[in-house]
């Protein structure tokens, strides 16, 4: 009987372990967990990665009634200036696919997300990784530092400008 | 041009201080590079600083300039600030209308007036009055705007606008907003002088532009509360009328030749 119990757990175990290595997914308790995509641009987010998963809808709430109301438009907080980092590679959007970036953790977390029945989930121009967009322009340097072709850092800021 | 008045002398001190400041920092300027320097004061401030009430944004519309049939203006207004088209809209009755072109005649004398009627920014703005929520908002610099944040989409402002000036937006969007332009459904909207352009220093309008570009030149925009600027320079010398003005609303709009 104990054999058979024993045979009986191995049988689940392999069956378990199969069935979990066939989804790409990293599970918790069952439910899928978020994939977080690294930002494509920038190598350090505004604020520390710990700080900004607990708090970036603060900084945000704050940041938009400034914008709005005062006309105060720094980047630092802005939420143009995540979705022009954090737009997948792939839909080049935050919000477009369930594996993107704001959308990602929030089915996880169960959050309705508001900001883009208004907001647009892709940064502007064509697409994301455009070299010459002037939304990338504070990134001249690191996309000149990438790219294979020969364009200058002054031409590209010249062009974005 | 009695209208005019009015504004100045609720700030008296304003004017002299404006050009104190517009003045050192013109002399700092001209030390170093004087068309640039001249031109950022005049339209461009520093991201971080707030719009302020210094500057008041408005609008020289003049009807005699305005062409029959053309409607670049409208067009351009649309590119800019991503709203679909009234021609091209499934619900043309319920379409967003930021700007819209008139065809006024006389019933009398057949003459006929073309104009372009938007959001008329005023100074006392019935739409702020009627707003339960205080998302419809006077920016410090005269601009009047609708706080998407705070909007339930009541259309109390729709219905005390004098000027039919703004819409609601009925169905979703679907991610087709511009990235410097949020809107979307259940918020009211209206003609915001495009203030991602202000803000960016571009020191003009998407319609203003696109009319000098048809050389029609009947839009001129500008700061009405610095004497030097063309239109205030235009304001003194022609004779204009705002739009309803037995309301005594102070317009940030105003019309020649109607």
């Amino acid at each position: 009987m104990k054999r058979l119990l024993a045979l009986g757990a191995v049988v689940l175990t392999t069956a378990a372990l199969a069935w979990a290595g066939s989804d790409t997914q990293p599970k918790a308790g069952g439910a899928p967990m978020p994939v977080i995509q690294k930002a494509v641009k920038g190598e350090q987010c505004v604020e520390d990665t710990d700080y900004m998963r607990r708090n970036h809808m603060v900084l945000l709430d704050q940041h938009r009634d400034k914008t709005v109301i005062e006309g105060v438009r720094t980047k630092k907080y802005s939420l143009k200036e995540c979705i022009n980092c954090h737009a997948s590679e792939t839909t080049g959007s935050v919000a477009a696919a369930k594996d993107d970036f704001c959308v990602s953790c929030h089915s996880y977390a169960a959050v309705k997300i508001d900001c883009f029945e208004c907001h647009s989930t892709k940064p502007q121009g064509s697409i994301a990784m455009h070299s010459l967009n002037a939304e990338t322009a504070h990134y001249k340097h690191k996309l000149a530092a990438q790219a294979t072709s020969k364009v200058s850092v002054e031409e590209m800021a010249g062009v974005a400008q | 041009m009695s209208e005019l008045k009015p504004m100045s002398d609720q700030t008296p001190a304003s004017p002299e201080r404006r050009r104190f400041v517009g003045g050192a920092a013109a002399a700092a300027g001209l030390a170093i590079a004087p068309g640039v320097m001249l031109h950022q004061v005049a339209h461009g401030r520093p991201e971080e600083q707030a719009a302020s009430s210094a500057v008041r944004w408005g609008m020289l519309v003049d009807a005699t300039k305005c062409a029959a049939g053309c409607d670049d203006c409208v067009t351009a207004c649309s590119t800019e600030n991503g709203w679909t088209p009234v021609a091209e809209s499934k619900h043309p009755k319920q379409a967003p209308q930021w700007i819209r072109k008139l065809e006024l005649q006389d019933p009398l004398t057949q003459v006929e007036t073309n104009l372009p009627m938007l959001c008329q920014h005023c100074a006392e703005p019935p739409c702020v009055d009627v707003c339960p929520t205080g998302a419809s908002f006077k920016r410090a610099d005269g601009i009047v705007l609708v706080n998407r944040h705070t909007c339930i989409g009541c259309r109390y402002c729709m219905m005390a606008c004098p000027y039919k000036a703004r819409s609601l937006v009925h169905e979703p969007l679907n991610d087709t907003q511009k990235p410097d332009v949020p809107r979307g459904i259940g918020c009211v909207e209206s003609c915001t002088l495009c203030v991602q352009k202000i803000d960016r220093g571009d020191g003009n309008t998407a319609c203003a532009e696109a009319c000098t570009a048809a050389g029609h030149n009947a839009l001129l925009f500008g700061d009405m509360n610095d004497p030097e600027s063309e239109i205030s320079k235009r304001l003194r010398e022609l004779p204009t009328k705002q739009v309803r003005a037995d309301l005594n609303l102070n317009l940030g709009v105003r019309y020649h030749g109607i």
